[in-house]
């Protein structure tokens, strides 16, 4: 599979990075040589698995409706680069 | 040329669990911005999700009650996308294996029945709030309350079958019925409890294919979904006459203006990446879950009310009112149960009782006359204790002061006179005042009978029994 | 004999017979990192303050005799991707500069509880991701044994604190080799648990369905002592194991007569080390003498797993390195030009290299239009890989291969080309994919004195056959005698 610029870019933009030219290229001819080693892949007749990620058996473990403590106060925004009115801050959204 | 409007609804209702679906915060409403928050739920590195049983059990009862194939093995499927109101980046929700799927719902339109196709329901979590600052400090900033974060929603898809905004808001109403019927949302559209988008589109009549569709967003009461349809409908058909075509894209409904708006924000085509969220292993619904949640479905609207009318043989307009919410269908089952009365049951509950509770902004389930009070009142009618009309006088009493209706028509010595020796005595004195009238009865004016009733119910303050006193005074008239 | 070159469980012999207290083994450990560390720089935070203060309580455990665990008062150091409560975690990153937990993870609730003291937490990979440890905001880790080399990766912290005596013992995190690989670069054990038998809850996200806490010990006995600690089911981790956890360490016996040891001849490929070869196939012979019987096995599929693996880790990784966005915890760089540019600069500014790397290749293989042809079809080889072990292990118990295929490379030999990189982990990666354990053994000495490891891979829930194998070996090896010149 051959990715050029065009699509690196498009997948910076899904994943919210910002490359500079200098990395668009790096990247562009990494991952070129990446997805053409895994390229092998292609070459193996997987029509007939049908792949769960995880073992089913028994199911996802439920958790009961019961309330358990929240975080104390100070301790849910002690990390937030901005807060303001008990709440994190972030530049204003248009909708 | 004539065009019809292919509708599909997605409706997004949050349960009633006590906790999130996937933390064990509290789901209350209305606390203070970021109280009810957790590693979990605020996305912190490292933190995992635990999947609620009791949203589970929810999401069950919803599928069975609109038929739906539950599916035994489902998959929760991350959706990647950055706002600030998803803590994770990704909502955890469910993408190629929903919990449940082909369903149908029963709709009443003005061409009669219809079933409308339940695509599927599935279970997710709900976003965080964003609160738009104002003022020179907040103005240019957004904030995040966390609270919401990791509610427990469902999300019911309908297929796209139905044709005009009437249509829309009936399977709107009949799904909101069900869930509260369910007792599993607070289905409050006010407070975002109970949401709902669509997909509108409009063809030619007769045409098989669809049109492009406009996705609507942003109507948060039944009247604004209807409002906001007929308004995109026409907004469509204008465009296509006037030579244009419908963009796809996301509208927001502007209440203020009643019209529908493309969205300011930049759109970008979405992709999602969804891919099965590894955190959490594939959801089995085990047969034994099935059945016990089948067993704990109520009997729901539709049915209720068909059974009504059979059952109780009161009118199909009666039967609508009554099984508008299940606990005042409770109410009127119970009051016709004591008094085997079930037109005079319906006709006291649709009437005082509604009336009185409207005027007071109260549910059926706040009424301070109880069923069984209630049927107590209109035994005493049926018996012949108080009339009519002072049945409506004790109900207003017993309505303020929540009290019995024998204790009301006692204190007050409301109960009609049956004793016949009492009223012969009323009788004769009104004869023997209207002398000249009984001639002229007498000599053939019949219509005077009705004279002489008014005139004891007068005397008696309206306490005699209507019945006897014509019966008495036909007797007296007679000799 | 240097106290700080102690196992745990000869530790925890002398501070229960009062022969040494906690605090003063955590002031042995803490001047020595404070003497040798500044070069290693296998420490991102030491928590002086806190590890004497846990010290001291472990003291008067220890004086009280009661509620006492192997690990009580024993110092340790942790990687720097577990949540540690009022303790800096960073996971190696500009990102999380700073960032102060509120909450501990399961891993390290459960060695507090033990009455561990913890010196600090390891340096790694940013996010775990990479195999040399050179790509930590922190700088790169030295290899104890020698100091031009990388140290292995991304636990390569922990292994360079347990190999220059640096702490007792340590935990680290294996998403396809990160515990098993560095342990072989420099010289100690490394156990990776079965998928599920130790919690995830707190441990920082890298792939959720490969990444598994283990211990990095200073010989087998340790590893089954840490592991018996850490694992069990947890109700916070919904893909934890429900199975009781046995007496590792008290269960330990070196007798592995008639065991089948399995050896897949696709582990012993062209253009590998001929030295490691060498070492590892001794290794091999050691076990045979000690009366195993050794069987060839293949697993077919062996040279898709790195293929699958930059796949589903990737794909994973983009995903769960987008709460990174600057707006609850973290750094934050705003350039006044609205939210989207927000997000941007600041995963910009908060991200190395090879984690913008790898969140390009897992968006990609996620995004629409490619998802079928790259993670659906490396979830479907997986299946395969998982089963490629099925079928081995029904003619063997455990199988035996080398960790690595060469010993630590030099500092910078790979930093350019990221498949040669990815390489290294070739013969670590199928044990994640299939969510087996496994452990890499000390197994010799190169020429040049660069160690290298020999690995066994056991059953599903077969920790106990992979540790049992493991002390044969060691026993049959005898003590190792050299030591890192620091």
């Amino acid at each position: 599979m051959k990715i050029d610029t065009k699509d690196v870019l498009h997948i910076a933009d899904l994943a919210r990075l910002a490359l500079t030219e200098e990395e668009t290229a790096l990247y562009t001819e990494q991952m070129c040589n990446i997805l053409s080693y895994v390229d092998k892949l292609s070459a193996l007749d997987t029509k007939d698995i049908t792949a769960s990620h995880q073992e089913a058996s028994e199911g996802a473990a439920l958790r009961e409706d019961v309330v358990a403590p929240s975080l104390e106060g100070e301790k849910v925004l002690q990390n937030a680069p901005e807060k303001a009115n008990k709440c994190f801050r972030v530049p204003r959204i248009i909708e | 040329m004539k065009y019809e409007a292919v509708i599909g609804l997605e409706i997004h209702s949050q349960l009633l669990t006590n906790t999130k679906i996937f933390c064990g915060c509290s789901t209350r409403f209305g606390a203070a911005p970021n109280s009810q928050v957790c590693p979990v739920c605020l996305g912190l590195p490292g933190a995992l999700p635990v999947l609620n049983g009791k949203a589970v059990e929810f999401a069950v009862e919803m599928g069975l009650a609109v038929e739906c194939t539950i599916n035994r093995e489902s998959v929760f499927a991350r959706k990647n996308y950055f706002y600030p109101d998803l803590p994770k980046g990704y909502q955890i929700s469910q993408y190629d294996k929903p919990l449940a799927e082909h369903g149908t719902l029963q709709i009443e339109t003005d061409d009669g029945r219809r079933n409308i196709g339940v695509t599927r329901i599935h279970m997710e979590e709900d976003a965080g709030k964003l609160i738009h600052g104002e003022g020179a400090e907040d103005g240019g900033h957004s904030f995040v309350d966390l609270n919401r974060a990791c509610t427990p929603l469902i999300e019911i898809v309908s297929e796209p079958d139905m044709r005009t905004p009437e249509e829309a808001v009936a399977y709107l109403k009949g799904m909101r019925d069900i869930i509260l019927y369910l007792g599993i949302s607070d289905g409050n559209m006010e407070e975002g409890s109970f949401r709902c988008d669509a997909n509108i589109s409009i063809r030619p009549v007769g045409q098989t294919t669809l049109g492009t569709k406009a996705e609507l967003k942003n109507m948060n009461s039944f009247k604004f979904i209807k409002d906001g349809l007929a308004y995109e409908i026409e907004r469509q058909i204008d465009l296509i006459e006037g030579g244009g075509h419908v963009v796809q894209e996301t509208r927001l409904f502007d209440s203020a203006r009643g019209i529908t708006l493309a969205m300011r924000g930049k759109e970008e085509a979405h992709d999602y990446r969804y891919f099965p969220e590894p955190d959490l292993k594939p959801l089995v619904i085990t047969e034994e879950l099935i059945e016990r949640a089948r067993k704990s479905l109520p009997e729901l609207p539709v049915a209720k009310k068909e059974r009504f009318i059979k059952e109780y043989e009161i009118p199909t307009y009666d039967a609508g009112v009554l099984i508008s919410s299940r606990v005042l269908a409770e109410y009127y089952e119970a009051v016709v149960k004591a008094t085997a009365e079930a037109k005079l049951s319906s006709n006291w509950v649709m009437g005082e009782v509604l009336r009185a509770l409207k005027e007071d902004n109260r549910e059926i389930g706040e009424c301070p006359v109880s069923a069984h009070n209630l049927a107590e009142l209109i035994l005493m009618v049926k018996k012949g204790i108080i009339s009519n009309t002072i049945a409506k006088e004790v109900f207003a009493e017993m309505y303020k002061t929540g009290g019995k209706a024998h204790e009301i028509v006692s204190k007050k010595g409301l109960s009609q006179i049956s004793d016949e020796s009492a009223l012969v005595a009323v009788i004769d004195e009104v004869l023997s005042k209207n002398a000249d009238s009984v001639e002229r009865y007498k000599a053939g004016e019949q219509k005077l009978l009705g004279f002489f009733v008014g005139q004891v119910m007068k005397g008696t303050k309206g306490q005699a029994n209507p019945g006897l006193v014509n019966k008495l005074l036909k007797e007296r008239l007679k000799g | 004999m240097d106290l700080t070159s102690k196992t745990i469980a000869g530790l925890s012999e002398m501070l229960q017979k009062r022969e040494l207290t906690s605090k003063e083994a955590a002031g042995l450990y803490l001047e020595r990192i404070a003497a040798l560390d500044p070069s290693i720089n296998s420490y991102i935070t030491v928590t002086t303050e806190s590890a004497l203060a846990d010290a001291e309580k472990a003291d008067k455990r220890l004086a009280s005799g009661t509620d006492i665990t192997p690990l009580t008062g024993v110092p340790i150091s942790v990687k720097d991707i577990f949540c540690t409560e009022g303790l800096k975690t960073t996971c190696a990153s500009r990102m999380l500069e700073g960032f102060i937990p509120p909450y501990d993870s399961t891993v390290i609730k459960k060695l507090k509880d033990a009455g561990a003291v913890i010196l600090g937490k390891t340096n790694m990979d940013e996010f775990a991701m990479g195999s040399s440890t050179e790509n930590s905001a922190f700088g790169s880790t030295l290899n104890p044994w020698a100091e031009d080399r990388v140290p292995g990766g991304s636990s390569g912290g922990s292994a360079a604190s347990v190999a220059a005596d640096l702490c007792a013992a340590s935990i680290g995190t294996d998403t396809g080799g990160s515990i098993r690989q560095p342990a072989s670069c420099c010289g100690v054990v490394g156990l990776k648990p079965t998928y599920g038998r130790v919690s995830r809850y707190g441990m920082i996200a890298f792939a959720s369905s490969l990444d598994q806490a283990g211990p990095l010990t200073k010989d087998v006995k340790d590893a089954a002592i840490m592991l018996g600690l850490m694992a069990g089911r947890d109700n916070c981790d919904s893909t934890s194991i429900d199975a009781s956890v046995p007496d590792y360490a008290g269960s330990l016996q070196d007798n592995i007569k008639g065991l089948r040891i399995g050896i897949p001849n696709e582990y012993f490929i062209e253009g590998m080390d001929k030295e490691t070869e060498g070492l590892v196939r001794e290794g091999i012979k050691t076990l045979k003498d000690a009366g195993a019987v050794i069987v060839d096995i293949s697993l077919p599929h062996t040279e898709y797993a790195v293929s699958v693996y930059y796949l589903v880790a990737t794909a994973e990784a983009s995903s769960n390195l987008a709460r990174y966005d600057g707006v609850k915890y973290g750094q934050r760089v705003d350039i006044g030009s609205g939210l989207i540019d927000m997000y941007k600069a600041t995963r910009d500014a908060g991200f190395g290299a090879e984690v913008k790397r790898r969140i390009m290749l897992g968006t990609y293989a996620l995004s629409s239009g490619y998802y079928d042809a790259y993670y659906k079809k490396a979830t479907d080889v997986r299946a395969l890989i998982k089963n490629d072990f099925d079928e081995a292990f029904k003619t063997c118990d455990v199988i035996a291969t080398p960790t690595a295929p060469a010993p630590a490379f030099k500092i910078g030999e790979r930093t350019s080309d990221p498949l040669t990189m990815y390489l290294s982990d070739i013969f670590t990666i199928s044990c994640n994919l299939a969510g087996l354990p496994g452990i890499s053994l000390p197994c010799g000495l190169t020429e040049a004195g660069l160690p290298t490891g020999l690995q066994i891979i056991g059953k599903f829930l077969g920790e106990q056959d992979v540790l049992n194998t493991a002390y044969a070996y060691e026993q049959a090896r005898g003590p190792i005698t050299q030591k890192p010149k620091l």
